[in-house]
């Protein structure tokens, strides 16, 4: 068996003529943390969708456990999306569901509980993210967004994932609720032993809840390491972006 | 000089003939998936019953409406035109065979177009751009046996039951024209509307119905599902379901009476 739950080489991934992802290389260990870093519009979303195969990459290797799947059969992805587990970016809510419903909604649906065992789950689930059981028969848009981003995080934890990917998790958040995501994150995925992937601009959430970083530039992962090998680097990209300056190596086009 | 202009017209035409073709086969990728997904387990029957109340019961009185008013304009307009030819007895039969065979199954499909057709588009297109759809992937559902079969099926169970009852709806609105505006004998138009039905004339509704209800849920569905970019994307969506659904109802009624009626 590999020591590796995910293995991605050569991945490339165009959109028309912009090349968004040109060859990336990106290996991670079984219950490892990491964090991509890149700017906006760099393709680390395009990154994590073409891992969860909601987008085909152009050419290149994705095997989760050892096994390809890239261009894999319908069942071999089915079995993949069993394992894993997604925080989106904007929560990504069914708002025709309640709170319970969206926590339960591979419980019920996939795993075949009934709704009875599968709410008494969610609300435990959802007790586990820091919500009260009162929050559960409410809809979504009832929440604020830090709610909504813990009822998530608690959907995507709740059929116990070996893999999760977070998405951006604490944008749009306040820092101290970005930080209460940040923990429950570590909680959850170190709770669970699950294997996660985040992609982040926030660097203090990266510094947080990374086991290792890497950042993606222009396609390519240009750099890759521990926090403390990121704060001594002298990458002048990585400095640049973990620092946030306007001089450097990095052009931010306007 | 006349083989540039051609050179050029081609080359304009090309893009859109491209983008064009390239639609079509989009398209039809999306009805053979939702088809083979319509039809193969796991079948989602809870929601196959919401979405046949929402389609179905919540647009009974729009139909209603329409075919009441449809179905009194017919005898009116039959009468006004035929009374000076002596032929008012004719009215009971105009008004059956245009109710049942167009009237119902064209207003209550067009009807339904701009009431589901439209409601679909934007709740699948909302759900595209706030990577609803995305989720349902991850948690190892396939959109379309969750998102599209049941509104394909739904569709194609419950238009044909709205029309049935437009049908009727619309022959009683020709009766009370007849009867109290006309001074029709009512045992007499019952009488006429009787004698004058055929198996013909419903079946022709049914199966328009079937077809219209499948056209509308793959137009609503389709639409909403390759929408992108937010609200402009949704409002997009939207239109283009209702606009591409009520022209397709009204070829495919044309193709339908063709192949049904003609000799």
């Amino acid at each position: 068996m590999s020591e590796y739950k995910i293995q991605v080489k050569n991945l490339h991934k165009a959109f028309g003529k912009k090349v968004v992802l040109d060859g990336v290389d990106l290996e991670i260990k079984k219950g490892e943390s990491l964090v991509v870093i890149g700017g906006s519009g760099t393709g680390k979303s395009v990154l994590i969708k073409c891992i969860q195969g909601l987008l085909n990459p152009d050419s290149g290797s994705i095997k989760v456990d050892g096994i390809e799947i890239n261009n894999a059969e319908d069942d071999i992805r089915d079995a993949m999306h069993a394992k894993m587990g997604m925080l989106f970016q904007g929560g990504a809510l069914f708002d025709s569901l309640s709170v319970w419903e969206n926590v339960a909604f591979g419980l019920i649906e996939n795993q075949k509980w009934n709704r009875k065992d599968a709410k008494n789950e969610a609300i435990r689930v959802l007790r586990q993210v820091g919500l009260a059981p009162d929050v559960a028969d409410l809809s979504p848009s009832e929440l604020s967004g830090g709610m909504q981003k813990r009822v998530s995080l608690a959907r995507a934890i709740a059929t116990k994932p070996e893999i999760i990917f977070f998405d951006e998790p604490t944008t749009g958040l306040d820092p101290i609720m970005a930080d209460v995501i940040n923990d429950l994150i570590i909680e959850s995925a170190r709770g669970l032993g699950a294997t996660a992937l985040t992609i982040t601009h926030d660097m203090a959430s990266a510094r947080k809840i990374a086991d290792r970083i890497a950042m993606l530039y222009k396609g390519k992962i240009i750099w890759c390491g521990t926090v403390k090998e990121m704060e001594k680097t002298d990458n002048p990209y990585v400095c640049q972006f973990i620092n946030g300056c306007s001089q450097g190596p990095i052009k931010v086009e306007v | 000089m006349a083989g540039n202009y051609i050179e050029n017209f081609f080359r304009k035409l090309g893009k859109p003939l491209v983008r064009f073709i390239a639609g079509l086969g989009e398209l039809s990728i999306f009805i053979a998936k939702s088809v083979y997904h319509s039809v193969t387990p796991p079948f989602y029957i809870k929601l196959l019953g919401k979405q046949m109340i929402d389609i179905g019961f919540y647009s009974l009185p729009v139909v209603a409406l329409t075919t009441i008013f449809a179905g009194m304009v017919i005898a009116l307009q039959t009468y006004s035109g035929f009374s000076s030819y002596g032929a008012e007895s004719a009215v009971a039969s105009v008004v059956l065979i245009s109710v049942t065979r167009e009237l119902a199954p064209v207003f209550s499909g067009l009807m339904v177009a701009g009431r589901i057709g439209a409601a679909m588009a934007a709740e699948i297109g909302t759900m595209r751009v706030t990577e609803q759809i995305d989720a349902l992937v991850t948690l190892s559902t396939n959109p379309f046996k969750y998102l599209v079969a049941p509104r394909v099926l739904a569709s194609i169970f419950v238009l044909p039951l709205l029309v049935l009852i437009g049908d009727v709806i619309g022959i009683f609105g020709g009766f009370i024209v007849a009867v109290y505006k006309l001074g029709f004998n009512p045992a007499n138009y019952i009488n006429s509307t009787i004698n004058g039905l055929e198996s013909l004339d419903i079946i022709t509704g049914v199966v328009k119905a079937c077809v219209f209800g499948f056209i509308i849920a793959i137009m609503g569905c389709y639409n909403g599902y390759k929408s992108r970019g937010g609200a402009q994307g949704v409002g997009e969506a939207t239109t283009n379901a209702v606009v591409s659904a009520s022209i397709l109802i009204l070829i495919f009624n044309y193709v339908i009476t063709e192949l049904l009626f003609s000799k």
